[in-house]
């Protein structure tokens, strides 16, 4: 093939939904019926060769991941795709559902085999309703083919599955704090250890995995892992990665390129055209709005986990926040900052505080009150916050703030020195 | 307690959800969304009946309810707008899209109007930023907005 592999982008639309389209098309459900074959240890090794990295925002590589299940438990084991994308800036996840159901579906059959689990649930977003329709629908026409409930395919395994709608809550997406809200509790971040694969969904071990990583399965066991990781170009980031680029570009969007293929510049100006009225670039956001910020002299790095963690940020869940020079960066921070302040779940005090109060701080900057303390009182908290939280959302919050005041500092002072914004 | 507000189909599709769970609190927010389906909202004596399906008591139904955005502890109006204002929707115009559902309106953020028709909220990213500004009106989305295709889908509610 002349043009890189693509796995997913060319599916996306309303056509590639039905079963009868996936089997047609996609090799659907073949995968499943080749795991099926193999031993559970098998495909986790399947797993670890194809350097699939989890696709949530951690990176964690999923094969070492699944490897953590214990063999024998007591309790019934789980099987939990992490579907709330909440992530400010990720959108590729909608598109698997709407448009490719089955390949999710598919490869929680063969999670589930792979670990040991009977039940499989699918803890979507609730305000992707539609989504979640969809998705049951392509679950009833799974079990009326025989690919889920009892003796899939005449195996003798076992495996039922289940959309479980959120209700609105960013916490969530974080995966005990999805776990609590799967059993009907706030979704309030837990305590680790122990971790999911030793006490998760409903005490029992439990694997945590998002979307499209879930989705990539059936094409790692039908091709193989080597195959699967050859599609990324660095050492150990396989496969093809889904970004959404959105903000300030001329065409916002889901993109599908190889792992460690292309740089944030590239995305932005030769696959998405560029900036709106060929404005100049000021920031870039390269990972969801937990990442720390760019500027505009720092996009020659490869969007991949390792490059984008030496100079400080992270691919996070690949969403790429674009911002033209006529966006005012203190109000940018301002809306971030509002965001963790809102959906910080209160359990932690560095974080529940902490985030109020760094908003306070940055709209007052913004509307023109801003007080010369107050942008070392910022580095003060977000110091204090980043690291003494149960989960991420702490750093999530410090992150922004720390790289927002340092790269662009200049913006901040004039907003103090001025009493406005000097772009008004 | 007296008679029933919710209604068969409720109790029947949740009959159907409970063996879908090792546990029955875990039918909490898939009760609380189809509860709300019917009313549009949660109001206590809903709260309370959720409570004793499931089999907790009311505080601990609240106490999750009120945990998530989506469950309207008071009511909302017939047509709920939540307009995206996060990072994406921000950068891409939402501002003005609330600005002009306000005056239009004649209502702020978090307010209902007086016909009870509209109730304007804005909403944290909806994960639509590819194609901002976007928001949902009741449970479906609108993306791509300007003020003026906004007028359109507002003009034409009944």
């Amino acid at each position: 093939m002349e043009t890189p592999e693509t796995l997913f982008i060319q599916y996306f639309n309303e056509e590639s939904r039905p079963l009868a389209f996936y089997q047609k098309n996609m090799a659907g459900y073949t995968a499943v019926k080749k795991a099926l074959t193999l031993s559970p240890d098998d495909i986790i090794s399947e797993m670890k060769k194809s350097n699939m990295r989890g696709r949530g925002g951690a990176g964690f590589p999923t094969g070492m991941k699944w490897g953590f299940i214990p063999k024998q438990s007591p309790k019934a084991k789980y099987l939990v795709c992490n579907a709330d994308e909440s992530e400010p800036g990720t959108f590729k996840d909608r598109d698997i559902m709407r448009y490719t159901p089955h390949l999710l579906i598919e490869g929680m059959v063969i999670g589930g085999f792979a670990i040991g689990a009977h039940h499989g649930y699918i803890y979507i977003r609730g305000e992707y309703t539609r989504e979640a329709k969809l998705l049951d629908q392509a679950i009833q026409e799974a079990y009326d083919a025989g690919y889920l409930g009892k003796n899939i395919q005449g195996s003798g395994f076992d495996f039922d599955l289940t959309v479980h709608r959120g209700a609105g809550a960013y916490i969530c997406g974080e995966e005990t704090g999805l776990l609590n809200s799967l059993e009907g509790k706030r979704g309030e971040p837990r305590v680790k250890p122990p971790f999911p694969a030793q006490a998760g969904a409903f005490g029992g071990p439990t694997i945590v995995n998002n979307v499209e990583t879930l989705a990539a399965v059936p094409y790692i066991i039908n091709r193989g892992g080597e195959w699967f990781s050859g599609l990324g170009k660095l050492e150990k980031s396989g496969g093809t990665r889904l970004f959404c680029v959105s903000g300030h570009v001329k065409k916002p969007g889901v993109y599908e390129l190889g792992a460690g293929s292309v740089t944030l510049r590239q995305l932005i100006y030769d696959h998405c055209h560029g900036i709106l009225g060929d404005k100049k670039l000021k920031a870039v956001i390269p990972g969801g709005s937990s990442a720390p910020v760019l500027t505009a002299d720092e996009i020659d790095v490869i969007a991949d986990i390792e490059p984008l963690m030496k100079i400080g940020t992270m691919l996070g869940s690949a969403a790429i926040l674009v911002v033209s020079e006529d966006y005012c960066v203190v109000k940018l921070l301002q809306r971030i900052t509002r965001f963790y302040a809102h959906e910080s779940c209160g359990q932690c005090t560095p974080c529940r505080e902490g985030c109020k109060w760094m908003e306070d701080i940055i709209e007052r900057i913004e509307h023109g009150h801003g007080r010369e303390e107050d942008l070392a009182m910022l580095l003060d908290i977000s110091n204090n916050i980043s690291g003494r939280t149960l989960c991420a959302l702490g750093d999530a919050a410090a992150g922004p703030v720390m790289s927002f005041v340092k790269k662009f500092r200049a913006d901040f002072e004039a907003h103090i020195r001025g009493g406005k914004c000097p772009n008004v | 307690m007296g008679k029933k507000l919710l209604s068969e189909k409720f109790y029947s599709a949740m009959t159907t959800l409970e063996s879908r769970y090792p546990s029955k609190v875990a039918l909490l927010l898939p009760a609380l969304h189809a509860a709300q389906d019917e009313f549009g909202w949660l109001s206590p004596e809903i709260l309370e009946e959720v409570g004793d399906f499931i089999g907790i008591h009311p505080a601990q139904v609240r106490e999750v309810a009120s945990f998530y955005t989506m469950y309207n502890l008071k009511p909302v109006g017939k047509y709920h707008l939540k307009v995206c204002t996060n990072v994406a929707c921000c950068l891409r115009g939402s501002e003005e899209l609330v600005q002009h559902c306000e005056k239009k309106f004649g209502i702020q953020v978090g307010e209902t109007t007086r016909d009870k028709k509209f109730t304007l909220v804005e909403e944290e990213c909806l994960g639509a930023c590819g194609t901002a500004p976007a928001m949902m009106l009741n449970d479906d989305y609108h993306e791509n907005l300007t003020v003026s295709k906004l007028d359109q889908l507002l003009d034409h509610l009944e």
